[in-house]
């Protein structure tokens, strides 16, 4: 890192947690930190999909003040501190609200290894729920040939949404009700994922990082203990998040 | 029962007609649904996917805003729709015994229908009718007011009979302006045209000159400077722009634009149609909040006059070019749309979550063009300093915060109502005037606000000092604090858009936690968990809403701790089961009876 003074606040360089951050022109500052393999933590967040501002994982300061680094643009001079002990703090927190007000019991489910919000748990050194659970009664919608939709799990990042609006070009998930009733529905008469245009080659059916939205058929063709996040941390795999 | 007796309702209107009253325009979706529900009663879903159909949307985002809205029914609900007022107004004046009076009289569950289907009973948010309270709202329609005892026995007696509300005795709907004391915004109005012919005479960019000299803030409570919001969206590019007034009063504790919208609508319109000279637009809507549903015959009535008189259409006031006309919108039960860009969200027929922001209106508002959003206060103020100019204006109040500010003073005091003052007035003199007495504390600005007690009684209402968007809450000694929290608490919880997480779980884990605490089973540990949610929501949340919804708990547990702590049975965490009792397992198996093999030996 350069330690000129005059670089570091030339067109297109921020700071973050004291290192130097290029950024292109109308890019996030996760944007730029993804590219330049800074991790962020983020749930909601996805290399190619707007932004949503929604988990609140990805809040920074930024000049003193907290913003979410998936919303913020990016700027020259800027001063951002992410990787602090209040914000991780933070960031602890905000999981653990995300696992108090689903159903998530990792042991038993397939998605464990593979799932961002285990993954960024671990990551933020979560060793219990901290809150009480909220137990929430949910449907499991099992009625797709090739998918299973199981909204116990789902942390409300909207990316199916935006995945089945933007790629695939059908949206098939909504967000019904407010507040702590808020949750995904689905486009089709019955509002089974079964009769809706759902495809099991949709973008949405893979962009769920959680378990809610999951393939049938091929829960443990990788064995537990083997899967992306057993072998690396969710921060030393940012490359994978890149632009 | 005869068809007779049922509750009259609008001419039905089938879907269809309702479509085609609004070009199948998408973005109305809200307002034909709130349609389409006064004439059906509910939202069935098949009339959803038919609606859905017709617009080009689908029909689970039709089901989404559906079920966004508080006054929107996806599910049957009974054919007189009772909703309590739930302010802590109203609570202090005994709302929850009338409610549960009227389901014993009715055999009804709040919250459920009768199983005949003839009523529903439940609580709503706060109706703005704080003044004149115990209130309930009939049917998302009708208001009544001044509730008693002895009108929840005829209230109940007429649902069983079946007597339309339309029917009801006229004088439970009386809605008092109750004005108490009146400055230059409640005083004498100018005579309608005056201001646009003032704006007029002056041109658009003196008018904003003007408007800048004044020093306006924004009435609604961020007191964002309105000639500067004016500037930038005159100056934005775009295809069209729009002038939007927040009607959507809905912070609890606030009534003035209620009595504004009754008595001053002319003065409102004004003030919207000289914004729209300023910011060059020829459109401007009015999002009404669905509890003041009953205002929008009158407003329309006034609307249709000014037309009538040169003052809205084509050519306003014969200036070719000049074209300017408005429309209302009503919302349907959502205190988030009172934030500028989820208002912008429901106008366009959407959930009203809030955007990412920037862009700002001013540059991507309704349509994504470009938009200013003022108070109904704010558009008064504007037409007031046509008439008598920026610096008649700036010479009133303080430095920073010019001019006067609405009260709507409620609580315990002898005379509830609004009160018209400069800004730089202490709180004191607000309580002396309406007759306060052995007030322990004022919420001002709502549960949003700052909550004041005794000490701070003689800090002045001003943007550098004590901000308000106009609600002004009085507490005497024998209220509880912790309960005036636990109101806010539930009443932001309720409120949540669902959107982002720290708001969404946030809030009902505060929820949980006073409720808690008010059953006696908190420890200090709860309240200390109040504490570090309300840090999280302070820096996290998508919006203001999330931010301020645990401000009325940061006051109150750091002025009134001993409310709380009387709902604690002990100030330390008291497990539910006896810890030391447990050890004596472990004391046998080692043997130990020393000292440091007791709790009580080990603690402190």
């Amino acid at each position: 890192m350069s330690n000129d003074r005059i670089d570091a606040l030339s067109p297109g360089v921020f700071s973050l947690d004291g290192k130097e951050v290029e950024f292109g022109p109308g890019e996030t500052l996760l944007q730029a930190a993804t590219r330049a393999g800074h991790y962020i933590p983020h749930l909601c967040w996805k290399s190619g999909f707007h932004a949503n501002g929604s988990c609140r994982l990805c809040t920074v300061k930024v000049n003193g003040r907290t913003g979410a680094a998936c919303t913020v643009q990016a700027a020259a001079g800027q001063t951002v501190e992410s990787n602090t002990d209040e914000l991780n703090g933070q960031r602890k927190t905000l999981v653990q609200m995300l696992f108090v007000e689903g159903n998530h019991f990792c042991p038993s489910c397939e998605k464990s290894g593979d799932c961002l919000l285990q993954a960024t748990a671990y990551e933020m050194r979560m060793d219990g729920p901290h809150f009480e659970e909220f137990y929430p009664d949910r449907p499991v919608d099992a009625s797709h040939p090739d998918l299973l939709l199981d909204l116990n799990r789902c942390i409300l990042c909207g990316l199916c949404v935006r995945a089945s609006a933007e790629v695939d070009g059908k949206n098939v998930f909504a967000f019904d009700g407010h507040g702590i009733h808020t949750h995904l529905v689905v486009d089709s008469a019955s509002g089974l994922l079964g009769d809706s245009t759902m495809a099991a080659s949709d973008c949405a059916a893979h962009i769920c990082p959680v378990g809610a939205i999951l393939p049938k058929r091929q829960g443990f063709a990788v064995p537990i203990g083997q899967r992306r996040f057993d072998i690396k941390p969710v921060s030393q795999q940012v490359e994978e998040d890149a632009p | 029962m005869q068809a007779s007796s049922l509750p009259s309702r609008l001419p039905l209107p089938s879907w269809q007609s309702l479509l085609i009253k609004y070009g199948n325009d998408p973005h109305a979706l809200v307002q034909i649904l709130r349609e389409l529900q006064a004439a059906e009663g509910w939202l069935p879903r098949e009339q959803l996917a038919q609606i859905a159909e017709a617009l080009g949307l689908t029909l689970a985002h039709v089901q989404g805003v559906a079920g966004f809205y508080r006054f929107f029914h996806t599910q049957p609900v009974g054919r007189y729709r009772v909703l309590f007022s739930d302010n802590i107004t109203d609570r202090m004046a005994g709302s929850q015994a009338l409610l549960q009076q009227l389901c014993r009289l009715l055999h009804v569950e709040p919250g459920r229908m009768r199983a005949d289907g003839r009523v529903s009973i439940a609580t709503t948010s706060c109706t703005g009718l704080c003044d004149q309270g115990p209130a309930l709202l009939i049917n998302h329609h009708q208001v009544v007011t001044r509730l008693t005892p002895a009108r929840i026995n005829h209230i109940a007696a007429l649902i069983e009979q079946g007597v339309p509300p339309e029917q009801w005795p006229a004088d439970w709907f009386r809605v008092e302006d109750q004005i108490r004391l009146a400055d230059v915004k409640l005083g004498a109005q100018p005579a309608p045209g005056q201001g646009i012919a003032a704006a007029l005479a002056r041109g658009p960019q003196a008018t904003l000159d003007d408007i800048k000299h004044s020093k306006l803030r924004g009435r609604g409570g961020a007191g964002y400077a309105t000639g500067t919001k004016w500037q930038l969206c005159r100056n934005a590019p775009g295809q069209s722009h729009y002038v939007v007034c927040n009607a959507d009063e809905g912070e609890p504790g606030t009534f003035k634009d209620r009595v504004l919208l009754t008595s001053y609508a002319d003065t409102l319109f004004e003030g919207m149609t000289i914004g729209a000279f300023v910011v060059g637009a020829q459109r401007g809507l009015v999002y009404l909040r669905g509890e003041y549903r009953y205002l929008l015959e009158p407003l329309q009535a006034v609307l249709q006059r000014r037309r009538e008189q040169g003052l809205l259409g084509v050519a306003i006031q014969g200036r070719a070019g000049f074209d300017f006309d408005i429309e209302i919108h009503i919302g349907a039960g959502a205190y988030v749309c009172g934030e500028e860009s989820a208002l912008i969200e429901s106008l366009e027929g959407k959930r009203g979550t809030p955007r990412i922001r920037p862009p700002f209106p001013v540059e991507h508002g309704y349509l994504g063009q470009p938009t200013t959003v003022n108070n109904v206060e704010t558009f008064c103020a504007v037409t007031h300093i046509a008439v008598h100019g920026g610096a008649w204006w700036a010479a009133i109040g303080t430095p920073q915060s010019t001019g006067t500010k609405i009260h709507s003073v409620s609580g315990d005091c002898e005379r509830p109502g609004l009160y018209e003052y400069p800004f730089g007035t202490r709180i004191g003199r607000i309580l002396e005037d309406c007759g306060a007495r052995n007030t322990q504390a004022v919420q001002v600005g709502g549960p949003s606000g700052v909550c004041l007690s005794v000490s701070e009684f003689n800090r002045r209402i001003a943007f550098e000092d004590v901000p308000t968007a106009g609600a002004f809450m009085v507490f005497d000694r024998s209220r509880d604090m912790f309960e005036v929290a636990r109101n806010f608490a539930q009443f932001f919880a309720h409120e949540s858009c669902g959107f982002c997480t720290p708001c969404r779980v946030g809030t009902e884990l505060v929820v949980r936690r006073m409720d808690k605490l008010a059953k006696g089973y908190g420890s200090s540990d709860d309240v200390q968990v109040l504490y570090e949610l309300d840090k999280l929501m302070h820096g996290a949340t998508h919006c203001g809403l999330g931010a301020a919804a645990c401000n009325p708990l940061r006051d109150t547990i750091a002025k009134f701790r001993p409310a709380y702590e009387r709902h604690l049975t002990s100030l330390h965490f008291v497990p539910g089961f006896d810890m030391d009792a447990e050890l004596s397992q472990a004391r046998l198996a080692t043997g130990r009876d020393d000292t440091g093999a007791h709790l009580a030996n080990l603690e402190n």
